[in-house]
C-alpha cells in the first residue's frame, strides 16, 4: 500500500518472491506484567523486523491490560509472521492488524517548537490555524504548536515549520482503535 | 488445601505435586535455601552434575526420552548464564524444561550485587517465557504455570528466577491442578473443514510424500501410532526431519530415511519431485529446504503444526492446519478410512518406480576397508550388535552424529536425542546421563566426536557418582571432521584450526572417571570390542580410530536445491573435488 520496495534477500533464496513493502499497524492487548513490553520489542530486533513506532500505555487499570500500538514494515507474508510471532508470547491476549481492517482511525499527538520573529512569526501562526494547531507555549521568538492527527498529517506540518524556523520535534507515535462497537 | 511453608519448600512441593523424579542441579550461595529444602526430603531426587550446561542437556535427554518435563536448578549469575546454552537449545528443539534460577534478594536486584546478572532479560529470547518471582503470593501460581507452559502447545524451556528473600518468605501453599491460563491456549484440535480438504488432496494427489518432524515426538507415542496408521492405509512415502527419526519405523519399506542436507538421494529427489507434500510437525527449516526458490517446486503443500507461526515463516504452503499431530492425525485417519478414499493406485504405483530408481543409488554408501575402520561401518556395526537391546542413542555434533542418523535405524519414537536445531556440541554426554536416569536399565548411547565430548567431559563425573553405565562410542577423527569437511568445500582445504593436537588419551580418561576404556583401530576386532562395550556393566568410553579424512555424503551443498546432491560415488581414493561444488553465493550461507 506504501512504498513498494523488495524485500530484503533471504540468503536461502536466490530470486526472492518479489512482493510489496507494506507499512501496517498491530494492535496488541497485553497483560501489564513487568518484562512484557521488552519481550515485544526483543522479538522485533531479535527477528529482524522493523518498528517504525510503537506506543504503550496501561488501557484497563482492574483488569491490569495495556495497549501497544505498533506501526511495521515488510512484505505481507512477514507481516503475518509478525503478528504469529507476537501471539505466540505468553502474555499476549491478543493481536490485530489494523490494517488489515481497512477501518481503523489513526492518530498521533505532536509538540513542535518553532523559532521565528516578524514575517515568519505571522507565516507560522496562519499555517497553525490551517491544521488546527494548539499554541501550547510561546516567547517572542518562539512557539510549541500542539497537533493531533494522523501521522501524515503531522510530517505535512513539521515539513512546513522546517524553512520558517523549526527547533524540534516531539511525537507519541500512532495510537489506533478499530471503528464500530466490536473491541479487538 | 493450603498450608504454610517457606518460599524454598514450596518449589520442592511443587517439584513433588508435578511428579517430579529428577532436578539436574548444581548449588550456590542464591539457591542454598532450595538446597536445604532438597535435603529435607526424599520425594525429588536431586542430580549434581559437573556444569549447569549439563544440567540443561541432562533435563532435555530425560524430557526427550520420557516425554515428561525436564527440570533444572542452578544458582544465580555464572549459575543461569552457564545454562544458557541449554536453554537455547531445547528453544530450538522444543523441549519442554522447567530451569529454576536462583536470584539476588529483591532489595539488591539492579545493584550490580555479587553474582547477579539480569537472567530473566538474558534468557527472554532463549525461553519460551520466563519469570521473575517477586512477591511469595504468586510463587505457587508461577511453579505451576511454568509446567503448564513448558509442555502445552509447542513445548520449550521455562524460567523461573527467584530471589532469595523470596526463598525464604512464608507464605500458603495449595496444590494447583488444571491451569486455566489467562492467555496461553493453544489449539489442538485443527480445523475440521481443512481435514476434509486435506484428504481430498491426498485422494487427488498422484507423488505424494509424507514430510514428518519433531512435533510429531512431541505429540507423544499416540501421534507416532496415528502417523504409522495414516501412512500405510494411504501407501504414501515417508520421510523425516533429523529431529523426527522413530516416529516411523526405518525397516519399513514406505520409509524414504532422513531427508536433508545429509539426507538420502530418495528422500530429497521425491520432496523434489512430489505433487503433494504433507508436513506434519515438521518446520520447513534451511537445512531441510536446501535453496528455497527451488524448493519442490511443482507440490502443493499442507502443513499440520500446533505453532501457528510455523506455517508460512520459511514455505508458502496451500492449506495450513493448526493443531497437535495427533490430534489432526486422528481426524486425518478417520476421515480417510470412512470417507474411504484411495490413492490413485496407477499414479502411486508409478511414483513408487521413480523412487525405487533413486533408491537404488544407494545413497548412503559407502567404500569400506579391512584396513582402517570406516565410521560409516562402526555406527553400522554398532547398530547390528545392538539391535537385541533395549537402546537410546545420543549425539554430539559433527559428521558422526550425521553418520548416526543415517546408519542407526530407529523402529520408535523418543529413542533418538540429538540436538537438531542448534547443533550444541557437547550435547551428547550430559543428554545420555538424563536418558539413563529415565531408563536404568535400557542400553544408553552417545555417538560422539573426540572434538565435541572435551566439551562436556565432566559429565563423566556424574555418570560415575550416580553409577549410571553410559557409553561413549567416539569416532575419533581426530579432525572437527565436519569443519574440514566445510573447509574442503569452501575454502581450498585449509584446515585451519580443524585438526586436534594434544587429545587425551581416552583410555585413560575413562579409567580416570572409574569407567572402562577401550580403543579399537583394526576392523577386524571392532564386533568384538562393541561387545565388550555393551557387556560391560558400568560406563564407557570407547575410543574408535577411523578414517580421518572420510566425508558426509550425499551432501545438498549449500545454496542448492534437493535435485543437486553431491554423492558418495564421486569421490575417488585421492579425494572428491569439493572445492567449486558452492557457488559465491552460496559460501554466505552456514
Ligand atoms: C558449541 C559448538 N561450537 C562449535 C560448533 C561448530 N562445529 C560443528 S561440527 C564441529 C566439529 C565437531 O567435531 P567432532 O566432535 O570431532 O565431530 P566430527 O565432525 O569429527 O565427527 C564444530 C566445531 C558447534 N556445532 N557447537
Ligand atoms: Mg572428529
Amino acid at each position: 500500500m506504501m512504498k513498494t520496495l523488495t524485500a530484503p534477500p533471504s540468503p536461502y533464496s536466490s530470486a526472492t518472491i518479489r512482493s510489496s513493502i507494506e507499512r501496517h499497524t498491530l494492535s496488541v492487548l497485553v497483560d501489564n506484567e513487568p518484562g512484557v513490553l521488552a519481550r515485544v520489542v526483543g522479538l522485533f530486533s531479535g527477528r529482524g523486523y522493523n518498528i517504525e513506532s510503537l506506543t504503550v500505555a496501561e488501557v484497563a487499570h482492574e483488569a491490569q491490560l495495556s495497549r501497544i500500538t505498533i506501526v511495521t514494515s515488510g512484505t505481507p507474508e512477514i507481516i503475518e509472521q509478525i503478528r504469529h510471532q507476537l501471539e505466540r508470547l505468553v502474555p499476549i491476549h491478543a493481536v490485530k492488524d489494523l490494517t488489515l481492517t481497512v477501518r481503523a482511525i489513526e492518530r498521533e499527538l505532536a509538540m513542535i517548537k518553532v523559532r521565528g520573529k516578524g514575517e515568519n512569526r505571522v507565516e507560522a501562526m496562519n499555517l497553525a490555524e490551517a491544521f488546527r494547531a494548539k499554541v501550547i507555549d510561546a516567547t517572542v521568538e518562539s512557539f510549541i504548536f500542539e497537533l493531533t492527527g494522523a501521522p501524515q498529517k503531522i510530517d505535512d506540518f513539521v515539513s512546513l515549520m522546517r524553512p520558517i524556523g523549526l527547533v524540534e520535534v516531539s511525537r507519541t507515535g500512532v495510537a489506533a482503535i478499530s471503528r464500530g462497537q466490536e473491541p479487538i | 488445601m493450603a498450608r504454610h511453608m517457606t518460599g524454598a519448600e514450596m518449589v520442592v512441593e511443587a517439584l513433588k505435586d508435578q511428579g517430579v523424579e529428577f532436578v539436574f542441579g548444581y548449588p550456590g550461595g542464591a539457591v542454598l535455601p532450595i538446597y536445604d529444602a532438597i535435603f529435607h526430603q526424599d520425594n525429588v531426587r536431586h542430580i549434581l552434575v559437573r556444569h549447569e550446561q549439563g544440567a540443561a542437556h541432562a533435563a532435555e535427554g530425560y524430557a526427550r526420552s520420557s516425554g515428561k518435563v525436564g527440570v533444572l536448578l542452578v544458582t544465580s549469575g555464572p549459575g543461569a548464564t552457564n545454562a544458557i546454552t541449554g536453554l537455547t537449545d531445547a528453544m530450538m528443539d522444543s523441549i519442554p524444561l522447567v530451569c529454576i534460577t536462583g536470584q539476588v534478594p529483591t532489595h539488591l536486584i539492579g545493584s550490580d550485587a555479587f553474582q547477579e546478572c539480569d537472567t530473566t532479560g538474558i534468557t527472554r529470547n532463549c525461553t519460551k517465557h520466563n519469570y521473575l518471582v517477586r512477591r511469595i503470593e504468586d510463587l505457587p501460581r508461577i511453579l505451576h504455570e511454568a509446567f503448564y507452559i513448558a509442555s502445552a502447545g509447542r513445548p520449550g524451556p521455562v524460567v523461573v528466577d527467584i530471589p532469595k528473600d523470596v526463598q525464604f518468605a512464608s507464605g500458603a501453599y495449595a496444590v494447583q491442578k488444571n491451569i486455566q491460563h489467562k492467555t496461553y491456549h493453544p489449539q489442538l484440535k485443527g480445523d475440521l473443514e481443512r481435514v476434509r480438504h486435506a484428504i481430498e488432496m491426498m485422494a487427488a494427489a498422484k507423488k505424494p510424500i509424507f514430510y514428518t518432524g519433531g512435533g510429531v515426538i512431541n505429540s507423544g507415542p499416540n501421534a507416532s501410532a496415528l502417523l504409522r496408521e495414516l501412512v500405510r492405509a494411504s501407501g504414501f512415502p515417508i520421510t523425516s526431519t533429523l529431529m523426527g527419526l522413530g516416529a516411523y519405523p526405518a525397516s519399513d519399506t514406505q520409509w524414504l530415511g532422513m531427508l536433508g542436507m545429509h539426507g538420502s538421494f530418495e528422500a530429497n529427489n521425491a520432496m523434489h519431485d512430489c505433487d503433494l507434500m504433507i508436513c506434519v510437525g515438521a518446520r520447513f527449516d534451511d537445512r531441510i529446504t536446501g535453496r528455497l526458490d527451488a524448493f519442490s517446486p511443482r507440490s502443493k503443500k499442507i502443513h499440520i503444526d500446533i505453532d501457528p507461526s510455523s506455517i508460512n515463516k520459511n514455505v508458502k504452503v496451500d492449506l495450513g492446519i493448526v493443531g497437535d499431530c495427533a490430534h489432526v492425525l486422528e481426524d486425518m485417519v478417520r476421515l480417510w478410512r470412512t470417507g474411504s478414499h484411495r490413492a490413485d493406485q496407477a499414479a502411486l504405483a508409478k511414483w513408487w518406480g521413480a523412487i525405487d530408481g533413486w533408491r537404488a543409488r544407494k545413497s548412503f554408501g559407502f567404500r569400506n576397508s579391512d584396513k582402517i575402520i570406516k565410521p560409516q561401518h562402526a555406527v553400522k556395526r554398532l547398530y547390528e550388535l545392538t539391535r537385541g537391546h533395549d537402546v537410546y542413542i545420543t549425539t554430539e555434533v559433527g559428521q558422526h552424529q550425521m553418520w548416526a542418523a543415517q546408519h542407526f535405524a530407529f523402529e520408535e519414537p523418543n529413542r533418538w536425542m540429538t540436538s537438531g536445531g542448534l547443533g550444541t556440541m557437547g550435547y551428547g554426554l550430559p543428554a545420555a546421563v538424563g536418558v539413563q536416569l529415565a531408563h536404568p536399565k535400557s542400553l544408553v548411547i552417545d555417538i560422539a566426536g573426540e572434538a565435541s565430548i572435551l566439551m562436556n567431559m565432566q559429565e563423566m563425573s556424574t555418570a560415575a557418582q550416580y553409577r549410571l553405565p553410559v557409553k561413549i562410542f567416539i569416532l575419533n577423527n581426530q579432525y572437527m571432521g565436519m569443519v574440514r569437511q566445510w573447509q574442503e568445500l569452501l575454502h581450498g582445504g585449509r584446515y585451519s584450526e580443524s585438526y586436534t593436537d594434544s587429545l587425551p588419551d581416552f583410555v585413560k580418561l575413562a579409567e580416570a572417571y572409574g569407567a572402562h576404556g577401550i580403543r579399537c583401530s583394526d576392523p577386524t576386532r571392532l564386533d568384538g570390542a562393541i561387545k565388550e562395550m555393551i557387556d560391560t556393566p558400568k560406563a564407557v568410553i570407547f575410543d574408535c580410530l577411523v578414517d580421518q579424512k572420510e566425508n558426509c555424503f550425499p551432501m545438498i551443498p549449500s545454496g542448492k536445491a534437493h535435485n543437486e546432491m553431491i554423492m558418495a560415488e564421486l569421490e575417488d581414493d585421492a579425494g572428491i573435488e569439493l572445492e567449486n561444488v558452492i557457488d559465491e553465493k552460496g559460501k554466505m550461507l552456514v
